[in-house]
């Protein structure tokens, strides 16, 4: 238990942690578009191992990480408007559609490995950015200031989706037509038209989720890479309160939570394993639970829009 | 009349018998994860290939196979249904089809079921267990991971403290005991046999506390290669399978498991009429479980020895390696 107090293990313990997160900011906040916007994606998952596989395949192919990245986006983005199409213009189900995508996901990612792969490689995927001057500050420089473009880019996701949600037209039109859809459409926004951004935005972010596990932290690709991180984002959205700040917290928590426990079991701390493995999960239900009541779900979340309906 | 529809009823019979040995031993395998692991469903499937290549290709042995059942229930309804089409031979490929196949077994006696890893048949005619004593590669790769860490502080990952991942750790601690008693050896469990992600933070978490030396077992310890391979002189030792082509310059060495022998027996032993009741142990010694050095890393030539003299012990019974 001591060895877990010294600078050396802290720091061990938030570098794993900032790693860890980078999937699940990515996957929750794209997430939290799409359900500011009324839609509840619970497909986030499929998207993120079809995405996880187009990036490797492509990385391997070409030897580009930015087209193997960009093939992620392009994925994301098509299953995206697939989940619109079902849930807004055929307004299926919302939760039935995700599980159909989350399905579609997986098996398609499982078959196209074996297809054109075949077995487990490994690419060079990108590699850690040390920032000039702040990667030598003392502690946090080497934690915060040395990781991979991807890691930059979900942190710096929170500050650009909290200023989207709350600076700009589009983040207004986002919570109108997830608070009040008949109000948003009795003004002229077209509630279609936004619910298919949003969720489309929300799949782009999955597949840079995706992306971030196959050419960034892992580096290679095998079925159901994502072992259900995509639905641990979708809980992480209401964990959050549908806020880029709190979803930040979940995964912040989450994430250190994981980085704790396998600095338990490093340092041989005589604590049985599979209560160690049990505590990130514990302790997202503590807190999900002492946060329920101040969540502010939006009204017409899970509710597919038809004009004259209230 | 009468003799001319004894003679046609002959050839019939003939043709009839003809086809009958000519139509190839249908098997089937259910495997936990993909036949692509790089572990534990991929040294299955590897066998069933090869042993269907030896034996005379499709027109021989048949196969068909179904992945990632990591739901037993859904494994249970694989199982059921290849016993009731027709298969001859069914692999549950996994430690928790235990109690379907104890069930499905008895409804379908002519079919041949086998199952592991574990030794318990259950007592039926039908069935065959098989198990790998994964303890002894085990043991040469500690033995190896002694010799050639530096830092002196050895990480181990695996997914759950059960069956063949538990055994392996167990005999890689004690081939590590055996060189030197003052290494320090730490094991994380991460809970799941799938979670890559999980996997490689545990291999990074044993990295940044200052081991030089990585083992682990199950499918998801691809993900601890790749967190090694991104760090220069860290060393992986594998199991299950030969893991040198995800890192040639790291892999010093893996234990592989030839389930080829085991599977031409039971085949063998079916054709002549025992349909099961045979339990199989794969080991050093009977060639079921081989070290397979990697070609590309240049081990020295005493490390080798030392390995080579591990192997030698283990099976000659000089050296015993507690499961």
């Amino acid at each position: 238990m001591k060895g877990l107090l010294s600078w050396n293990v802290l720091s061990g313990i938030l570098n794993t942690m900032i790693g860890l997160a980078t999937p699940f900011l990515f996957a929750a906040l794209g997430e939290t578009f799409a359900q500011t916007a009324g839609v509840v994606n619970l497909g986030v998952d499929g998207i993120m191992l079809l995405s996880a596989f187009a990036a490797f395949y492509v990385t391997l192919s070409s030897g580009s990480l930015a087209l193997g990245l960009l093939a992620a986006l392009l994925v994301g983005l098509a299953m995206g408007l697939l989940m619109s199409f079902v849930s807004v213009t055929l307004k299926a189900e919302q939760g039935v559609s995700g599980i159909g995508l989350y399905m579609f996901g997986l098996g398609m990612s499982s078959l196209l490995f074996k297809v054109l792969i075949g077995t487990v490689k490994t690419v060079d995927g990108f590699k850690p950015i040390a920032i000039p001057l702040l990667s030598n500050l003392p502690f946090v420089g080497p934690i915060l200031f040395r990781a991979n473009i991807l890691t930059y880019c979900a942190f710096l996701l929170v500050p650009a989706s909290w200023w989207l949600l709350e600076k700009t037209n589009l983040g207004l039109k986002l919570k109108a037509v997830g608070q009040n859809p008949a109000a948003a459409d009795s003004v002229g926004i077209s509630v279609s038209r936004v619910r298919y951004l949003a969720v489309c935005m929300g799949a782009v972010l999955a597949g840079a989720a995706g992306a971030s596990l196959s050419i960034a932290q892992l580096n290679l690709f095998q079925d159901n890479l994502t072992a259900g991180q995509g639905f641990i984002a979708v809980a992480l959205v209401y964990f959050g309160g549908w806020r880029p700040v709190g979803v930040l917290a979940g995964a912040l928590l989450f994430s250190v939570a994981n980085s704790f426990q396998l600095w338990v079991q490093v340092l041989g701390v005589k604590v049985p394993s599979s209560l160690a493995v049990m505590l990130p999960y514990v302790l997202t239900i503590l807190a999900l639970t002492v946060t329920a009541n101040r969540a502010r779900q939006p009204a017409a979340l899970n509710k597919p829009f038809e004009r004259g309906e209230s | 009349m009468k003799g001319k529809s004894k003679l046609i009823g002959l050839v019939l019979a003939a043709l009839v018998a003809t086809g009958a040995a000519a139509a190839p031993v249908k098997i089937a395998v259910i495997m936990p994860s993909a036949t692509t692991d790089a572990a534990f469903s991929q040294s299955m499937w590897g066998a069933l290939l090869s042993v269907q290549k030896e034996l005379g290709g499709e027109a021989a042995i048949s196969l068909k196979y179904t992945e990632n059942m990591w739901n037993v229930p859904d494994a249970a309804a694989a199982i059921r249904d290849y016993a009731s089409s027709g298969f001859d031979i069914v692999i549950a490929h996994g430690s928790q089809y235990g109690s379907s196949i104890q069930e499905i077994a008895k409804d379908f006696p002519k079919v041949t079921f086998a199952w592991g890893t574990d030794v318990n048949t259950y007592g039926l005619p039908n069935v065959y267990a098989y198990t790998a004593a994964a303890e002894q590669g085990g043991y040469v790769n500690g033995v190896l991971a002694a010799k050639l860490s530096k830092s002196k502080k050895i990480g181990v990952t695996g997914p759950i403290e059960v069956g063949d991942a538990k055994t392996y750790i167990d005999g890689f601690v004690q081939g590590v005991q055996s060189v030197d008693k003052t290494i320090v050896i730490s094991k994380t469990w991460t809970g799941s046999f799938s979670d890559v992600a999980l996997m490689t933070a545990a291999a990074q978490t044993h990295i940044a506390s200052g081991a030089d030396a990585l083992t682990g077992s199950s499918q998801s310890v691809v993900g601890s290669i790749g967190a090694a391979k991104g760090k220069g002189g860290v060393l992986w030792f594998g199991t299950q399978a030969d893991q040198a082509g995800l890192a040639p310059e790291l892999v010093v060495a893996s234990q592989v498991y030839d389930w080829t022998g085991m599977l031409k027996d039971i085949l063998a032993k079916r054709k002549a009429g025992k349909l099961g009741g045979v339990a199989y142990t794969l080991t050093l010694d009977n060639a079921g479980l081989k070290v397979a050095y990697n070609p590309a890393y240049k081990l020295a030539a005493a490390v080798k020895a030392a390995g080579d003299a591990a192997i030698s012990g283990i099976s000659k019974g000089t050296i015993k390696v507690n499961p």
